[in-house]
């Protein structure tokens, strides 16, 4: 199972504590767990990553085995530590304004 | 007896206040989407338990929320605003082209027959429509399409269609203004639209007969007589009798006609209500006195309105839709404030008092009168 931590925000919008769970098909990219976390959590949509280009939201990071993997493609494959599930991938949100 | 339902949206969350209709007592509820800004929250008139709330975030972008029970529950639908075709250019604050981007919804306005039927303005200016209930949004194009579109140019708050108006009589009729291209209308249900901006006058505009560019905040209508325009422009009260064809100023002796909020009282549609701010450059009101100047004619003679109201060291803001009024007899008005305050009357504005004083600044303010 792929781990994922979501900001606070996120996690109440999603209604969920802790990490996030996911089962990814296939490689485990950016894109394919990103699209695994939207399906499970529809309401996520358009707060990670834009609704019509699918980039990342510019003020949110992509975090793993304490690497900043926000400008990697979507499509390279995230850290063996994360597609084994022993490290999430973070979601972070950037420390700006009030 | 009838209940009044305030709906407040602000900086950091919404809130919704209840009292019944002698509008003494408050229930105060919230925050709902805490830490979020929340810049409409609009119900519907035929189905009042179906509230529509604007979320966003610099963080997470746009989110809509809807209510089937009149706040108490929220579900997130739709939020995917995606013009239609090749959205194009407007102007930057320099002049330059810049593309179209969506940035958040400022205003929703739901449909004054269908709960499921809700207009949403946008930044970067543009008009769209859901009729399932906000699950799915469409852009009426026609707007922005329109020859102007590429000399369009933000207002200091950003290129934002702030003002949606139903016409009751006339459902293929909608107005809309946008800051700082001016005010539209369609006759044709939002396929076709045209600005209705003859007779506004804009120191910074060189052309006075210029067909956009003009920096509307807000335009206000009174059910009963859907050809009457009240508009407060960035500079100058105005008043349009044509269904915005010409425009004419009633800013008469306002101590400044400066301001963001405008709005008609619900049985007198000759008497107007505005919030004059002291200048475009001082966001506050004029003489640390939080002053509403009320015309019983239509415009041009105008009485402060003070009971109640703080009048000295205040220096705050009221924002374009953070005023509206119940159709309770005697007619309330309500505001919020910059500084977190919701102040209402249930006198038609003679006598005053703060339903809350310590919310986050507030950006929106709608009332629902229930039966």
């Amino acid at each position: 199972m792929i781990r994922v931590t979501l900001p606070h925000h996120l996690r109440t919008l999603a209604q969920v504590r802790g990490d996030v769970e996911l089962e990814v098909i296939g490689p485990v990219t950016q894109r394919s767990v990103l699209d695994a976390l939207e399906a499970r959590y529809p309401m996520l949509q358009g707060t990670i990553r834009d609704q019509v280009t699918h980039e990342r939201r510019p003020f949110l990071r992509f975090f793993a085995c304490q690497e900043d993997l926000s400008h990697e493609a979507p499509d390279a494959p995230l850290p063996n530590a994360v597609a084994s599930g022993a490290e999430p991938l973070v979601i972070l949100g950037a420390i700006a304004g009030g | 007896m009838s209940t009044v339902r305030v709906l407040v949206g602000t900086r950091k969350g919404a809130f919704v206040l209840t009292s019944d209709g002698k509008r003494e007592k408050w229930d105060i509820s919230g925050p709902h989407f805490a830490g979020w800004e929340i810049y409409h929250v609009k119900g519907s008139p035929v189905d009042p338990n179906r509230l529509y709330a604007s979320q966003s975030s610099g963080w997470f972008g746009q989110l809509i929320q809807r209510s089937n029970d009149g706040g108490k529950n929220w579900e997130p639908v739709g939020n995917k605003f995606a013009y239609e075709g090749v959205p194009g250019t407007h102007q930057w604050y320099d002049g330059t082209p810049h593309p179209w981007e969506f940035k958040r919804v400022w205003h929703l306005e739901p449909s004054l027959t269908d709960p499921d039927t809700v207009y949403a303005g946008v930044e970067d200016a543009a008009i769209f429509r859901t009729t399932d209930g906000g699950q799915n949004w469409q852009e009426l194009p026609g707007l922005r399409g329109h020859g102007s579109g590429p000399k369009w140019q933000p207002g200091a708050g950003g290129m934002c269609l702030h003002t949606i108006i139903l016409d009751p009589s006339n459902p293929k009729r909608i107005y809309i203004a946008i800051s700082a291209a001016g005010a539209f209308r369609t006759d044709d249900g939002g396929v076709t639209w045209k600005p209705i901006n003859r007779g506004l006058r804009s120191e910074f505009i060189p052309d006075p007969n210029a067909e956009v560019g003009h920096c509307v905040h807000h335009v206000a209508m009174h059910r009963s007589r859907p050809d009457v325009l009240f508009m407060q422009k960035h500079w100058d009260v105005m008043r349009s009798d044509d269904a915005g064809e010409s425009w004419h100023e009633v800013s008469g002796n306002l101590p400044t006609d400066f301001g963001f909020a405008i709005d008609v009282h619900a049985h007198e549609p000759e008497t107007i209500y505005v919030v004059p701010i002291k200048s475009d450059s001082e966001h506050f009101v004029p003489e640390g006195k939080l002053r509403v100047f009320r015309s019983r004619t239509g415009g041009n003679e105008w009485e402060p309105l003070t009971k109640g109201l703080p009048q000295s060291d205040c220096y705050i803001n009221v924002l374009r839709d953070a005023m509206a009024v119940d159709s309770l007899d005697k007619c309330g008005v309500y505001f919020g404030t910059s500084g977190g305050q919701v102040y209402a009357s249930a006198d038609a504005g003679d006598s005053w008092s703060a339903i809350v004083r310590d919310l986050p600044a507030v950006l929106s303010v709608e009332v629902q009168t229930l039966a």
